[in-house]
Order: C-alpha cells, then sequence, then structure tokens
C-alpha cells in the first residue's frame, strides 16, 4: 500500500476538458466561499455567502461525476476532485484569487473582492447555462436547466452588494475599486475563444465562452452604472487557468482540499 | 449545558425589597408557571426572570456561533464533496441556530449588537466545550456524535420553557438538529466498519480526547450550580445537571458498542441496582480551568469572532449609508412629483 | 465602539412571515437584521427557507409593528368568550341537514 494516494490521470478529450473547465471553475469557486463559513460580517450574510458556496459545491459535483462518466476509466466525482494533479484542472483563474484569507505570500481579499467576484462569476455562470440548457448532452442541459435559477439568484444578490458597497461610504467605494482593480484582468479569460470553445459549439454540446460577453458586460455596467464604479482599463493580461496553467494561490488551495485523500488511501469517508 | 454559564456564576443577591403591588405581580407570575402557561414577550416578569433569560438565551446563543469555529476549521480540508456539503450545512444550521436564539433574546429588550458586545468584550460566556482543538477529521464526526448529542438532551427540555420566544426557538432548533448527530455517527461509523486501520485509529484517538469534555457540557454537579433551583422554579431549566449526564453516559455507551470505539473510561460499567452506568470522576478541576478562559483555544475563538466583527465593521457601516442615501433619493423623488403636480401658480 | 454608536449603525430589526404554500396564510417565523427591505428579503430567503418552508415572504420593520397591550387581555379578549353564538357548534340541527 502506498504511503499517500498518487494522482489519477485523465484520457483527455475536447468534451471532457469543456466540462472540466465549468465543473472545476465552480469547484475552486465553492472551495474559497467556504472559507467565510463563520467569519461573516453579520450572522445573517454568513449564511447566505454559505448558501451560496452549497449551490456551487453542487454544480461542481453534478459536473464532477458526469465528467467522469464521460472520461470512462471509472473515476467518481471524488476522485476527481481530490487525485488530479495542479495541471489538469481547468478552472478561470479568477476563482483562484483571494477571497478572505491571505495565502503565504500574497495580501488577502475582502468581502468587497468577495462580493465582485461572486457578481462576475454568476453573471458569467448565467449567460453560461442559459444556453447549456440546450445542449446536445441531456445531463449537461439538465444540470444548467437547475444551475441557473440558483446563477440568477447569486447574481441579483451579490449585484445588490456591489450597488451597497460602491454606493456606500468612502471607504466600501474605495476597497470597491481595488477590488474590480484586482478582478478585472482576470475577466479576460472568460471570454476567449480556443479548440476546445469551437468543437463544443460546433457539435452543439455547448456555447464557445466569447459568444457569452455581450450579455455579460451589458448586465455587469448596468450594475457598476448603479454602484457608481467603472470597469478598469483594458490590459493585454489574459490567465491560463483553463489551460492548466495556475496562478500560485492554486497550489495551496489543493494541497489544502486534497491533504486527507492523499494522506488515506484507500480511505472510506 | 447551556445553562452551564448560569451554574458557573456567582449568586446574585434578589432584590429584598418590593412594593405590594410587585409582590401581588409576582405571586400572579408564579401562578401562571405553576400552571404550565407561556410567557410572552410583552407580560409582566420578575426582573430576576427577565435578567436570568437575557443570560442564558445569549449565552446560547454565543454557544451555537463559537460553535462554528472548530467546525470551521475542516470544511476546506473535508474529505470527500458529500462530506464537504454535510459539514457546511451543518456550520450553517448552527448561525442559523444562534440568530433565532439572538432574536429571542431581544425580546427581552436588549439587542444584538449589545449582546455580541458583551461575547467580544469577554463579560459573556459560551459553553466551554469549543474551547478545544479540532485535531482530525474524525473529530467532526465525534463532535457530531457526542457534543451535538449532549446538545440535544439539554434543547429537548428547554422547547417546553416557560418563556415562549425562547421555547419556540428550541422547536425550530430540535427540528434541525436531529440531522447533526445522524451525519456525525454516520461520518464515524463508515470509517470504523470500512475505512483502514489508520481511520479507526483516527477515530479512537479523537473519542479519547473528546468524551470528558463532553461529560463537562453538562456542567458542574448539581449541588455546586447556583442557580438551578430558581432556574427550575421558573421553568426554564427543567432536569438537572446529573441527571442529564447519566442519561448521556447510558445512550452514548450503547452507542459506542455500536461503532466498536472504546469510552476512555476504565471505570465505566453497568450498576445493575442502579439501572444505570457508573462511571469515573471528572476532572472539576480541568472543567474550571476551561470555563475561567485558560483552555485550549479560549482565546483564540474570541479573537477570530472580534476578528469576524472588526473586520465586517465597513461592511455593515456601507449597507447602512447606502440604505440612508436610497431613502434620501426617494423622498427626493416623492417630492419632485408631488410639485410637479400642483397646479401652476 | 460605544454603545450609542453601535445603536445608530446597527441594522434594524425585521419580522418574517412565510407562506408555506400556495393556499396557505403568511406565519410569523421569526425576525433578523437587515439594513434595507430588499436584503432583508433575500436574508429571510436564505435563513428562513433552506428547507423548502416557503413559496412567498414578507418582511416588515419590527418597529411598524403595533400590538395590543398583554394588560388589556381581559378587556380585549375575555368579552368574546361569552359570544358563543358565533360558534357554529352552537347550534343544534336535525340530523339531516347537521353538515352545515
Amino acid at each position: 500500500m502506498n504511503a499517500t494516494a498518487e494522482s489519477i490521470r485523465l484520457n483527455f478529450t475536447p468534451t471532457l476538458q469543456y466540462v472540466l473547465r465549468i465543473g472545476d471553475t465552480c469547484l475552486i469557486h465553492a472551495q474559497r466561499l467556504a472559507e467565510w463559513c463563520g467569519h461573516g460580517p453579520a450572522l445573517e450574510e454568513d449564511i447566505a455567502l454559505t448558501n451560496m458556496a452549497l449551490d456551487l459545491l453542487g454544480q461542481a459535483r453534478a459536473l464532477l461525476a458526469h465528467a467522469a462518466q464521460l472520461e470512462g476509466q471509472g473515476f467518481d466525482e471524488d476522485q476527481l476532485a481530490f487525485l488530479r494533479d495542479e495541471r489538469e484542472y481547468f478552472n478561470l483563474t479568477l476563482v483562484e484569487l483571494p477571497m478572505r484569507r491571505s495565502s503565504a505570500h500574497s495580501p488577502g481579499g475582502d468581502f468587497a473582492d468577495t462580493v465582485l467576484r461572486n457578481f462576475l462569476l454568476a453573471s458569467w455562470l448565467k449567460a453560461l447555462w442559459t444556453q447549456l440548457s440546450a445542449s446536445t448532452d441531456s445531463e449537461l442541459a439538465g444540470i444548467a436547466g437547475k444551475a441557473v435559477k440558483e446563477a440568477r439568484y447569486h447574481q441579483q444578490h451579490a449585484g445588490d452588494w456591489v450597488v451597497r458597497l460602491g454606493d456606500g461610504t468612502a471607504e466600501s467605494a474605495g476597497r470597491m475599486r481595488t477590488a474590480l482593480e484586482r478582478a478585472a484582468p482576470y475577466t479576460a479569460e472568460c471570454f476567449l475563444r480556443d479548440g476546445i470553445d469551437s468543437a463544443a459549439q460546433a457539435s452543439g454540446l455547448g456555447p464557445a465562452r466569447d459568444s457569452l460577453q455581450a450579455v455579460w458586460t451589458s448586465e455587469v455596467n448596468a450594475v457598476l452604472a448603479r454602484a457608481q464604479l467603472s470597469w478598469p482599463g483594458a490590459t493585454p493580461f489574459v490567465s491560463t487557468g483553463t489551460l492548466g496553467c495556475h496562478s500560485e494561490h492554486m497550489g495551496f488551495i489543493l494541497a489544502e482540499m486534497q491533504s486527507l485523500q492523499r494522506q488515506h488511501p484507500g480511505g472510506r469517508w | 449545558m447551556y445553562t452551564q454559564a448560569m451554574d458557573t456564576a456567582p449568586k446574585e443577591e434578589r432584590q429584598a425589597v418590593r412594593s405590594t403591588e410587585e409582590a401581588q405581580q409576582e405571586a400572579r407570575f408564579e401562578k401562571r408557571i405553576d400552571q404550565g402557561q407561556f410567557i410572552e414577550a410583552k407580560d409582566w416578569m420578575p426582573e430576576h426572570y427577565r435578567k436570568t433569560l437575557v443570560r442564558q438565551i445569549s449565552q446560547h446563543a454565543h454557544s451555537e456561533i463559537v460553535g462554528m469555529l472548530p467546525e470551521g476549521n475542516w470544511v476546506t480540508r473535508a474529505p470527500t464533496l458529500k462530506r464537504k456539503t454535510i459539514l457546511l450545512a451543518k456550520i450553517q444550521d448552527e448561525a442559523g441556530h444562534g440568530l433565532y436564539l439572538y432574536a429571542a433574546a431581544e425580546t427581552l429588550g436588549t439587542s444584538r449588537d449589545q449582546m455580541l458586545h458583551a461575547l467580544h468584550s469577554g463579560k459573556a460566556k459560551y459553553s466551554s466545550i469549543f474551547n478545544y482543538p479540532t485535531l482530525s477529521w474524525a473529530d467532526m464526526g465525534v463532535i457530531g456524535w457526542l457534543v451535538d448529542g449532549a446538545a440535544i438532551m439539554n434543547q429537548v427540555p428547554l422547547t417546553r420553557c416557560s418563556y415562549a420566544p425562547y421555547a419556540r426557538a428550541m422547536v425550530r432548533i430540535c427540528r434541525e438538529e436531529s440531522f447533526h448527530q445522524r451525519q456525525g455517527f454516520d461520518a464515524l461509523l463508515v470509517m470504523m466498519q470500512t475505512g483502514t486501520d489508520a481511520q479507526r485509529a483516527m477515530v479512537q484517538e479523537s473519542v479519547n480526547r473528546w468524551w470528558w469534555p463532553s461529560l463537562m457540557m453538562f456542567g458542574p454537579p448539581d449541588g455546586e450550580s447556583t442557580h438551578s433551583a430558581q432556574s427550575a422554579r421558573w421553568g426554564i431549566k427543567r432536569i438537572s445537571n446529573d441527571d442529564l449526564r447519566q442519561k448521556f453516559v447510558d445512550a452514548t455507551v450503547a452507542q459506542a458498542k455500536v461503532l466498536g470505539v472504546t469510552v476512555p473510561d476504565p471505570l465505566l460499567q453497568w450498576n445493575e441496582s442502579r439501572g444505570h452506568h457508573d462511571f469515573g470522576p471528572i476532572d472539576w478541576d480541568e472543567f474550571w480551568r476551561v470555563v475561567g478562559g485558560h483552555g485550549p483555544c479560549n482565546k483564540e475563538r474570541l479573537a477570530a469572532r472580534v476578528k469576524a466583527w472588526e473586520d465586517g465593521a465597513w461592511v455593515r457601516d456601507a449597507a447602512m449609508a447606502h440604505a440612508a442615501k436610497e431613502r434620501e433619493r426617494e423622498l427626493a423623488s416623492e417630492l419632485a412629483s408631488e410639485l410637479a403636480m400642483e397646479p401652476a401658480a | 465602539m460605544s454603545e450609542s454608536a453601535t445603536a445608530q449603525t446597527e441594522w434594524p430589526l425585521w419580522e418574517v412571515f412565510v407562506r408555506a404554500k400556495a393556499g396557505l396564510d403568511h406565519k410569523h417565523c421569526g425576525s433578523l437584521h437587515a439594513a434595507d427591505a430588499k436584503m432583508a428579503i433575500q436574508l429571510a430567503r436564505e435563513v428562513y427557507t433552506r428547507r423548502q418552508e416557503g413559496t412567498s415572504l414578507w418582511v416588515v420593520r419590527s418597529s411598524d409593528i403595533t400590538a395590543s397591550d398583554p394588560a388589556d387581555k381581559d378587556m380585549y379578549f375575555d368579552p368574546m368568550a361569552d359570544k358563543v353564538y358565533r360558534h357554529p357548534t352552537f347550534y343544534v340541527l336535525p340530523a339531516a341537514v347537521d353538515h352545515m
């Protein structure tokens, strides 16, 4: 018996990678959101953030279970979630950025980062789920049909917070502007189109990322306007999490998340 | 258990001098209690009854909130997606329970912020069990099994507490609580029955650490509980510490057998003539140390709560500032439309 | 923070009413703190309907609720006790029409 559980190696297809991009994004976002449990600015909001984390976790589980099935080696949702190498996760880098705690080498995030991230991501997921409800993959369409309702609520709840904080006190407005500066560069990745996107669109599996941009931009701009905030100037920066090449935060996230599964090969939970 | 703080508080001097009218009102009040009637928020009540309840309910609420922290410690390390989901839902319930209890206490004339201020300044207590560290994943199962198990024993009688808002909150809490103990026991059963040797050792090691602190949750022995008599009189506390503790031991020993874990008490054994399990002496020095603020995690738990509160101040302030701005805008636009409707002078 | 300062920045208290399903009344189920009505509705959904307890929510600022005075309980409610003619069981009808 090995002292630690080794990584699983997946057989990749464009379809699998497309599904993992969404599933891993939900998984890592849920992981970050869960950090707030017990530390929220108000008890009621603590409960709200945890609800959001639970919704995202549910979406991740459904997608990872489906991905495992598509992959065909007989893995389950937990093996996919806990036993891949960092290079084989395909989430948006955006969701790796700190939300509450700082990692060993970088400053932490705060509630402004959190509500902004929730809003930007929920808006993206809502656009995605809406189109995915028409997927030729009926399992994916089913997952999307349920998830779009959750994304609508998250977008409303987080969007209201963006407005509250953007148009609140001088301090909250300042923090929202900082949060925007931190997050904006990582949104370019949300709307790239590569071979995997094109294949998905061609087969009817799901939309290419760039087709989500128009709706997303108009909804985000509407909320930012009410929040008295403006989008920072564009930069050439593009993040690469969807290619398996992550930020330095990802290593710490995975080390924590995977620790028990790695420590107890063959464990039953 | 939530009367633990009451049991360890110093005895207070009751107001000896009362007007005749107050004495009559108190007699009527006692009669209502004797008849098993519920007391609602705006009913007349002795000041001491009101104070006792504010203290007990708010400290019960604090226990729920602080109780989120030892389990919150393991959320990001949960070993499967299902266990992560279950743990998040459980901790979230605890936040909700704290919320229902703060709401019940607020009906007695205090405010959420005042109660939190008492907690953060160290004046108010919370159940001492949450001052112990969670050092392995097995602790999540053991906390569900033992700590929530003990909590349920305390909570069910409280659903018949004379003060109705507290009783109603307890009914809601009990409905949600049963899943808490079951999920913990289930997690342990899976590890003990189908897990690896290392997992089984982890579970036993966890039980070894949590058993005695769980027994201490029921508070000091009846003889040393300062407020029990009055609390019992007023239908706030219906079963004694020692009786609850005995009930807990008897129920839990059977459950331990199902799990296949050993209770770390060499003196534990069935007493045929009593019809109960005898058990070994509790280290009351440890209990008083932890209650007094010198347990393994007292400082960390309080610091975490204070930090969350202080870090959140700008958020709460911003929400209030925005609400005020919205109200002003509404008023301005109402005024503008009124003026627009007036006929030209 | 001083007590008076917290009083100004404390989120107000709201009472929450939930309709469990179509056809039933809204029932009071508890309270919560929120900065404004929109937040109160969302938080009521988070706190009080996680177990599918509701199809509709009302929130009311606690300060907007007017309650009867318990001291007037006798005056307000006892006179209702002897007006039993308002209750259907007061009327004894022949068995043939008693299903009314």
